[in-house]
């Protein structure tokens, strides 16, 4: 086997049977997917989910994952905020001529170790070899397929004093990934919080009756998700400053270089909205996983007018919260 | 220390300190009949009061105006246009703050340049443009050096690594501020009435406590060195208040951990190493003698404004007041641009999109919220 990427392992001859063989195949396993163009399925008749999402990162090797995990983690996260329980997965590379193939054995194999967790199979996959400069490395396109097994939808109807919930600590993989990228001129300890967040969101839709919305804050941060999610449902959603998880190191990370933890992406966190009276038990859910131990209830629905999200500040003071203008840059002092 | 940051943010202790805030304000408007007025003199401050709810919580109790402490904002249009300028030569790499990129030019910004194919670099440090030059031993590598005494330590600091390792070609556009010549004209031309000055820690540090005695020596008015947590800035409000109340005009030093009276020696010694005294022009009020730093003549080679002749033309008129805004003449809400035509997505003018523009922290953090 080659040690990289070559045009010719694009071009459909003999290096890319090669390739699908013993990287592909070899990590996700197959029935008889791998012998047509399209994979036969059943699906149980149900209402199902379908979601797509491309991956760009850079560095594609970071503190707590790798391009791969996160393909996989952040397309079932898609399906199961949406209350869907994810089954199978595809997947397209495009991938960079030069690319070192036991990188890409690495970052494979970490997909079939998160599908295996996760319980989904990767049906169908395709891989396009673009010349040296024209791509970053690699990058993988998803499409993830779920279903609607209890019928429990997040039912999107709010109430005021609904609870506002978030799975833990925030910004950790936006400020990993900076740091892994070298720019910060300082190591951080910090690991992306990447992970798949099915079991124990599917759970809290089993066990409580009216959800009314579940999503995960990963690019933009949890201000921007709740920013749409005050918009589109017209929602005043109020957040108490002090209850959102906020590890040290990111925190101190972010006065330094002058971000905002609220408009830093995540990759294995949730936001929940629930009614009132069953936030004591979805925290008690969420406080039994691992991915939900920082768990915190950090704000409310106080209206169901005005879209709009406020933060109160540790002093009673209330300021507004709006979508980020453009990138977040680092500043002077 | 992190513990300490989180106390500072803890609603049992800071809760009881706005109240304290709150009353010593009163007493100072039973005795003069009108709210007291304070400058931050420091950007970094401005977005501090406002982003932690400080500003707004004190909205009835004190006037908290805006300075001229923001290094982009203050830079003149026609410097902002040249550093553009620049950055549109061939064969260069220009590396700069996170700050500039959206600073709208007279006919682009930085950000605009490099979609258009220039190679513009956000460094977090400034020390990393240095690497940057040896890596690129074919390119001409400048680094756009605004700030004040905070940054201006480090500038030197990339002087002197420029030449012990030789380099080239590398250089920086300087086009840095001092604090006291500013301070000095705002009061001397008397255009806003103060009670005192809440001043920046981290530039304190390098100047030290005793680089702020002319204010009460000469001009009669006092100052408070805070740092810029929530409890750090109602403290420093509080002693303001009380200097004001007792007229015991004098400089506190809020922030003792780190400021000392004479500062960073070593710092200062750096500074005056590598460079010397020039006239700077500060938007929105002219060019004020010896009021920069520029590049020392012995070390020319490292003066990008020296070693590159750019033109960028007359700069374009707009209706933006930013130069009122920084001078604390006005509100960034009293402009008519403001959150219109005026927004961080579309500015008009660099205060609404520097991480310390008056007008981006109002925009952030102080709209109304219903």
């Amino acid at each position: 086997m080659e040690k990289r990427i070559s045009l010719a392992h694009g071009d459909g001859g003999e290096l890319s049977h090669r390739l699908i063989k013993s990287v592909f195949v070899e990590a996700f396993g197959h029935n008889n997917e791998a012998m047509f163009d399209a994979s036969a399925l059943t699906i149980p008749v149900r209402d199902i989910a379908v979601t797509t999402d491309s991956f760009v990162i850079k560095p594609v090797f970071f503190p707590g994952g790798s391009i791969g995990k996160l393909a996989v983690a952040g397309t079932v996260n898609d399906l199961a905020v949406s209350g869907a329980k994810p089954l199978y997965l595809t997947c397209g590379f495009v991938i960079e001529e030069g690319f070192e193939i036991s990188d890409l054995r690495a970052i494979v194999s970490d997909m079939a170790k998160e599908a295996k967790k996760t319980g989904v199979t990767i049906i169908a996959g395709d891989t396009k070899v673009v010349e040296r400069g024209s791509a970053d490395g690699v990058y993988i396109n998803t499409t993830g397929i779920g279903i609607y097994e209890n019928g429990r939808k997040p039912s999107l109807q709010f109430t005021e004093g609904d609870a506002v919930i978030i799975s833990g600590t925030i910004g950790d993989h936006g400020i990993a990934v900076l740091a892994e990228r070298g720019e910060l001129g300082i190591s951080v300890p910090i690991d992306s919080d990447c992970a798949s967040l099915n079991t124990m969101l599917l759970k809290v839709c089993e066990e409580i009756d009216d959800v009314r919305i579940m999503r995960d804050p990963t690019r933009g941060g949890l201000a921007t998700t709740l920013v749409e999610i005050a918009e589109d449902f017209s929602l005043t959603i109020v957040l108490n400053e002090s209850s959102i998880p906020v590890r040290e190191e990111v925190h101190g990370m972010c006065e330094l270089i002058g971000f905002d933890p609220l408009y830093i992406a995540n990759e294995g966190k949730a936001i929940l909205i629930v009614p009132n009276e069953h936030k004591d038990k979805v925290m008690e859910i969420l406080l039994q996983f691992p991915e939900g131990k920082d768990a915190a209830v950090i704000g409310e629905v106080t209206g169901t007018e005005k879209g709009q999200l406020l933060l109160e500040t540790p002093l009673g003071s209330k300021r507004l919260l709006t979508r980020l203008a453009g990138m977040m840059l680092p500043r002077i002092c | 220390m992190q513990e300490l940051l989180k106390q500072s943010s803890n609603p049992e202790i800071l809760k009881p300190l706005l109240q304290a805030v709150k009353e010593k304000a009163a007493e100072f408007i039973s005795l003069y009949g009108r709210k007291p007025a304070f400058m931050e003199v420091c950007g970094s401050h401005t977005m501090a009061l406002a982003k932690s709810g400080v500003k707004q919580a004190l909205r009835e109790d004190v006037s908290l105006i805006s300075g001229p402490g923001c290094p982009v904002c203050v830079t003149d249009q026609h410097s902002i246009d040249s550093m553009i300028a620049l950055a549109e030569g061939d064969g260069r790499i220009i590396c700069t703050f996170g700050d500039m990129m959206k600073v709208p030019g007279s006919r682009q910004s930085l950000m605009d340049a490099k979609i258009n194919g220039k190679d513009i670099r956000v460094v977090y440090s400034p020390v990393d443009s240095i690497r940057i030059a040896e890596e690129n031993p074919g390119k001409e590598v400048i680094f756009l050096g605004i700030g004040f005494e905070t940054t201006i330590p480090i500038l030197a600091i990339l002087v002197e690594e420029a030449y012990k390792k030789g380099l080239g070609n590398f250089s920086i556009w300087m086009t840095t501020k001092l604090v006291e010549p500013i301070l000095r004209h705002l009061l001397n031309c008397g255009d806003v009435m103060l009670d005192g000055f809440l001043l920046p820690g981290h530039v304190s540090i390098v100047l030290g406590e005793e680089a702020y005695s002319f204010l009460p020596e000469e001009y009669n008015i006092g100052g408070v060195i805070s740092g810029f947590e929530p409890a750090e800035l109602l403290s420093g409000i509080y002693k303001l208040l009380d200097i004001a109340i007792t007229k015991d005009t004098r400089i506190i030093n809020d922030h003792p951990s780190v400021v000392t009276k004479s500062g960073n020696v070593v710092a200062k010694q750096l500074m005056e190493k590598y460079f010397s005294l020039c006239d700077e022009a500060w938007r929105g009020i002219g060019s004020i003698p010896s009021s920069g730093l520029s590049i020392r003549r012995e070390f020319d080679q490292f003066d990008a404004k020296k070693k590159f002749k750019v033109d960028p033309g007359e700069p374009k008129k707009t209706k933006c007041r930013c130069g009122e805004v920084i001078r604390g003449l006005i509100n960034p809400t009293d402009c008519v641009l403001f959150g219109k035509a005026c927004n961080p997505m579309k500015p008009v003018g660099p205060c609404m999109v520097s991480a310390e523009g008056s007008c981006a922290a109002y925009y952030q953090y102080m709209r109304e919220c219903n």
